[in-house]
């Protein structure tokens, strides 16, 4: 047993954070969320991810024989902590796992943008969807810039392309056209993580992610468009074989159950991340400004909100690595639960250190509340984590 | 990032298990918690055994008597022998896991081959004379007064919160020695012989009912010279030698306990129909997410330590132990506070194991540090934080 991190997971993480801290920076975050400047999000989006993809965060854990680096969840979850730290924006969980089990073209590579839908079993309480179908009220992030949406489900793992301009008319005119998912958007409290709300059901036909690889897929960067109104199944076979050939050799089964666990903590890994950054804000903060003649970080009441924020970013990062190490559901139930808490606690944390400058759209914090906010509603809630720790114990 | 054992590792844990199985059914019942000399006599018969079978002072240095096992196997002894209902270490705690360590790393030889076999074996029982009735979190601020006389120190003052007094053969005393220096500078360590003429012991009684320590009173108490471990006047620094000896590993026990009452709880809760109700199910997993994850960060800071020894280093950095103790004294309190919940009105009845816990359970975020002093420690030493007043 050694627990800490080897030579090559420390250069892999430091590599991360360099290549962030050009690319996706401090200021490149604020202007980012600047809500007067003149920008097209999903075309920065797009020149970020061939970066990113350019760098391997996608191909991170496919296999060398396919392209990819080779490495394993630890190794991933290393580099999201850091996304996390960066509070880099866009589908990130999603593309990682097109693009490690090989189920989009293109996004190991940063090609193409996925996103994904947790269609998964109910935490108690809830209701059942009826199987196959999507729960009403399931909120997609950045669906128009994504080129296939991920639904992950109870049990099984299917594919829905987004619509493409040239592909509208198909589906109004199709039989099926009634029975599609439909998208509506949603003004998002987070500004870099546009949100829709799905609206409808998924058609009963759609096809699993299974079917839709021996079909092959289209480059989703052909042929998409801003402005999504709804998603399509499948896609048309002539188009996918051209670059579906390629990808037909390694196709690895797809598990419903191992991929939500996945999702749940790199989901948690950029959790940590987050909680991380908002604790070496607070104390760089509590550090410089002055009050009553000396700096707040000498106040016993601001250095404890400080030593709070250290214990729950720690104690979720011994959670968040072993869920990694061990790949267990109970592991990731609980990283989930504790990094969730750390991120929106130490943002919140953190907030009242910077006080009045803290209410203010310019600090940084409030980007990583808001963040924290999404990032703790997808995958597995605190309702549902909860519920399956209280039951593992029985 | 791995968590996987290793087969010297996996070796040294069957044959754990065979002796645990083999040696547990023999142990003598156990005694009466208020019969104090009873409850010596069962850890130091526990002691004995372990000594016998070569598990004594595991994690101590060999020259030192120890066995040299590393931090992992250490944790994997600890972690056995409260999965098989092994006795506590008890009464052997200050000298296993302090004092020894103290002469262990300071002493001379002659005070090390004195006083560290009889600890190992089982025979001779320490306790611990820092705190006092004026320096608790201040610890520094002690001022139980040690004036040389000859080759004789003479030992004037009162300590408190003194566990296993009553039964312990040596003290290991704080005493100020130049009352004029800066605080940190005029202590010194000593051995005291507990049955010395003007030593007084008086048992506290805790809100528990128990009296799980005592306050000691030294009137003019006579300690030879020879028995200072490390200079006069370096006291502190050979007291703080020690606390980084520890390598992560101080609450093992308690935690695999706590996991096991959690589960326990739970199908308490399942029979009993309080199951249903949500919100102490959502307490429950919430707590299994604690301690799984206390767990782990003990594996993050024993693999620190293993690492530590391994480059010439001794231990676990202190503030890595200040972060586990925090939180998981709070964990601890709210194990109890949900067992209270899951016992109802029989959370009232103290012939019930966890409502007398939950009232022990009060003094975890007190003892060893309060958490406010954790909370100042983590804020000044590891986040950089200014000193503040």
């Amino acid at each position: 047993m050694d627990f800490r991190l080897t030579d090559d997971q420390e250069a892999l993480r430091r590599g991360m954070r360099q290549l962030l801290d050009r690319r996706f920076g401090p200021t490149a975050l604020h202007q980012a969320a600047d809500p007067l400047a003149h920008h097209a999000p999903s075309e920065d989006l797009a020149r970020l991810w061939r970066q990113l993809g350019e760098a391997g965060l996608f191909s991170l854990r496919a296999d060398e024989s396919a392209g990819g680096v080779g490495l394993g969840l630890p190794e991933a979850v290393l580099v999201f902590e850091e996304a996390g730290r960066a509070l880099l924006p866009g589908p990130l969980v999603a593309t990682h796992l097109a693009g490690g089990w090989g189920l989009v073209p293109g996004a190991a590579e940063g090609r193409a943008v996925v996103t994904a839908m947790d269609a998964g079993p109910p935490s108690s309480g809830l209701t059942s969807p009826p199987a196959g179908a999507v729960p009403d009220n399931t909120l997609v992030e950045h669906l128009e810039a994504a080129d296939a949406v991920l639904v992950v489900g109870d049990g099984e793992v299917r594919l829905l392309e987004t619509t493409g301009s040239d592909l509208d008319e198909t589906v109004k005119d199709s039989e099926q056209a009634d029975n599609l998912p439909a998208a509506a958007p949603v003004r998002s409290v987070d500004p870099l993580s546009p949100l829709h709300r799905v609206t409808d059901r998924p058609s009963p036909g759609s096809r699993t992610a299974a079917e839709n690889r021996q079909g092959g897929l289209r480059n989703g960067l052909q042929g998409r468009r801003r402005g999504v109104e709804g998603m399509r199944k499948g896609l048309e076979e002539g188009a996918a074989r051209e670059v579906g050939e390629g990808l037909g050799e390694r196709l690895p089964t797809v598990d419903a159950d191992v991929l939500r666990r996945e999702a749940g903590v790199l989901t948690a890994a950029q959790q940590l991340g987050s909680a991380h950054r908002t604790l070496e804000l607070a104390v760089g903060y509590a550090r410089e400004r002055e009050q009553f003649g000396r700096p707040i970080g000498t106040f016993q009441a601001v250095q404890h909100l400080c030593a709070g924020m250290l214990v729950r970013a720690e104690t979720a990062r011994s959670a968040v690595y072993a869920a990694a190490a061990t790949r267990e559901d109970e592991e990731m139930c609980a990283a989930k639960l504790l990094a969730d808490e750390a991120a929106t606690s130490n943002a919140r944390d953190c907030l009242q250190v910077f006080g009045g400058m803290g209410f203010t759209w310019e600090a940084e914090v409030h980007l990583h509340l808001k963040r924290a906010w999404l990032r703790a509603e997808q995958w597995v809630t605190s309702v549902a984590a909860e519920e399956k720790l209280a039951t593992a114990l029985l | 990032m791995d968590l996987t054992r290793t087969p010297e590792e996996e070796d040294f844990r069957a044959r754990l298990r065979t002796w645990l199985a083999r040696e547990l059914p023999t142990l003598p019942p156990r005694p009466d918690p208020l019969d104090w000399p009873a409850r010596r006599a069962y850890d130091m018969d526990w002691q004995h055994r372990l000594h016998r079978a070569g598990y004594a002072g595991l994690h101590w240095p060999r020259d030192a008597g120890g066995q040299g096992a590393t931090p992992t196997q250490h944790l994997i002894f600890l972690e056995e022998t409260e999965a098989a209902g092994a006795p506590y270490v008890g009464a052997g705690f200050v000298g296993l896991l302090h004092a020894g360590p103290t002469i262990a790393a300071e002493g001379t030889p002659e005070q090390r081959a004195r006083w560290l076999p009889p600890i190992l074996r089982g025979d001779q029982v320490w306790c611990q004379g820092f705190s006092e009735p004026d320096a608790g979190s201040d610890l520094a601020s002690l001022r139980t007064r040690a004036v040389r006389d000859g080759d004789h120190y003479v030992v004037t003052g009162s300590k408190i919160w003194t566990s296993h007094a009553e039964v312990a053969d040596w003290c290991e005393l704080l005493v100020r020695t130049d009352p004029d220096a800066p605080r940190h500078r005029g202590l010194t360590w000593l051995a005291l012989p507990m049955d010395a003429p003007g030593v007084t012991v008086r048992p506290l009684r805790t809100l528990a009912g128990s009296t799980e320590f005592a306050e000691v009173f030294l009137d003019e108490v006579r300690v030879p010279v020879t028995h200072r471990v490390g200079d006069e006047n370096d006291g502190w620094r050979v007291t703080m030698v020690t606390l980084s000896f520890e390598r992560g590993t101080a609450f093992v026990g308690e935690v695999v306990a706590c996991r096991r009452t959690l589960r326990l709880l739970a199908q308490h809760a399942r029979k009993t129909g309080r199951w249903d109700d949500a919100v102490l199910r959502r307490r429950l997993g919430r707590l299994n997410a604690e301690f799984t994850a206390l767990w782990r960060l003990i594996q993050w800071n024993v693999s620190e330590a293993a690492h530590g020894l391994r480059n010439g280093g001794t231990g676990v950095p202190a503030e890595n132990g200040s972060l586990f103790k925090l939180r998981y004294s709070h964990a601890r309190q709210e194990l109890y506070e949900v067992a209270a919940a899951a016992l109802g009105p029989d959370a009232l009845d103290l012939t019930q194991e966890w409502t007398r816990e939950r009232l022990s359970s009060l003094s975890y975020t007190i003892a060893a540090g309060t958490s406010q002093i954790q909370h100042t420690i983590l804020a000044e030493r590891v986040l950089g934080l200014p000193k503040g007043r």
